[in-house]
């Protein structure tokens, strides 16, 4: 099927399988390779992405599904060179061991800011409850979410 | 994931249409939470998937009518616990929905996909049985509807006949005072299928409803009063599986439900 959507604010057509998911056109048709493929069922998060603003598994969305819609991956947050404030908080705050998780734990984190900029631990915790880290750094990430809120509300 | 035909009709005569084309192997795809694992698993392999979100006049709103609350079967999650009519009136459902799977979830699963996939665990279940709720179901025939009550027929199967569609539920708005709370117990606190989960409301009567999930084929509703919650709880018929075994499920029910009354009769009073 002919697909046309909006993907980090540029246009996108192509084709793609009626059963093809989201995250596999991100990764395989448009070659985003940020966005992960991890449980494949809507536990792990590392599929998130921004889906007209909110955050989604791209696993459990239908790339058909997304026609004339506007996607955000983790590709997309950096403007003009500069990374996003949630980008630099978490290198900043050294909250990225293996990564894997991360493109999800950031989109989840802007999607919890966007809605709250002034979230306590326990949203946070909340907001990210649906992405998991095998490294295990959850307060190393929460540190880094409740800095970038700080330095976005400044 | 096998290959199927996607269609994305715009009016309610083409739903209806791809509907009875493709039966009996056909599925409905609204927010796609449940329906997607279940494709990818090979556990449903239709030929065709009806995809309704752009159908003309397809709700994602919730309106107040007649004493009646009615959310379209496009409102997510989201959508409800945020609603103030909801917060207002039906405490417990917005308890319910608001521990459904995860923010990416809620984000996308509705209402109406909720009690379709007929889950015997299916949180907004309880409460939506407690307060009384009515679903509101479109065909080639016409439109009834079909009390919550009467919906659910065994695991993953309900009332609906091939080729409806449900296209709204309604809550009726309470014209007494009355209390209601949710309660679930889950292996761990965040993203979990319940073990079990139970809602209740009380009237200044004292008579009680409660309806409980992952306690019996369908969610159960039942009444009594605050002095008989072991009798409604003892109509459960749990089973043993991997998220607990069934005489623990039994005696957390009746625990369960003392503390959703004792939530409920708080509210009550206030």
């Amino acid at each position: 099927m002919n697909l046309r959507l909006t993907i980090n604010g540029k246009e996108v057509a192509r084709e793609v399988a009626a059963h093809h998911t989201l995250l596999e056109f991100l990764r395989d048709d448009v070659g985003l390779t940020g966005t992960k493929e991890c449980c494949a069922e809507g536990e792990c998060g590392a599929c998130t992405v921004l889906l007209d603003g909110k955050a989604v598994n791209s696993c459990l969305v239908l790339a058909v599904e997304t026609e004339g819609s506007a996607v955000t991956t983790i590709e997309g947050l950096e403007k003009d060179g500069q990374l996003d404030p949630l980008q630099q908080a978490f290198i900043d705050k050294g909250a990225v061991q293996c990564g894997f998780c991360i493109p999800g734990m950031i989109l989840a984190a802007k999607y919890l800011l966007q809605e709250n900029s002034n979230p306590t631990d326990a949203e946070i915790k909340q907001g990210l409850a649906g992405n998991l880290c095998r490294c295990a750094g959850y307060s190393r990430i929460i540190d880094a979410v409740r800095e970038a809120g700080r330095a976005a509300r400044q | 994931m096998q290959p199927f035909a996607y269609f994305r009709p715009e009016s309610r005569g083409e739903v209806f249409a791809a509907l009875r084309e493709f039966a009996p192997d056909v599925r409905i795809l609204a927010g796609g939470t449940d329906l997607m694992v279940r494709l990818r698993s090979g556990r449903f392999r239709p030929n065709a998937v009806v995809d309704v979100k752009r159908v003309s006049g397809w709700s994602s709103q919730i309106v107040e009518t007649e004493g009646v609350l009615r959310v379209g079967a496009g409102v997510t999650m989201t959508d409800l616990v945020s609603a103030p009519s909801v917060q207002q009136h039906f405490p417990a459902l917005v308890e319910a929905a608001s521990v459904v799977g995860s923010v990416q979830i809620r984000n996308r699963a509705t209402l109406a996909g909720n009690i379709c996939n007929a889950s015997p665990a299916a949180d907004t279940a309880p409460p939506l049985l407690v307060y009384g709720a009515v679903v509101n179901v479109a065909s080639r025939a016409g439109e009834r509807q079909i009390p919550l009550s009467e919906f659910f027929l065994g695991p993953g199967r309900t009332a609906l006949a091939a080729g409806e569609l449900v296209e709204s539920i309604d809550l009726p708005i309470p014209v007494e005072a009355a209390g209601s709370a949710f309660q679930r117990i889950t292996r761990r606190r965040g993203v979990d299928l319940a073990t079990a989960n139970l809602s209740c409301s009380v009237n200044r009567a004292g008579e009680v409803r409660m309806a409980f999930g992952a306690a019996a084929p369908i969610p159960l509703l039942v009444t009594g009063t605050a002095a008989s919650l072991e009798e409604m709880t003892a109509q459960a018929r749990p089973i043993s599986d991997v998220r607990g075994g069934a005489a623990y499920r039994q005696a957390m029910l009746l625990v369960m439900a003392r503390r959703a009354l004792e939530v409920s009769l708080g509210r009550l009073r206030q």
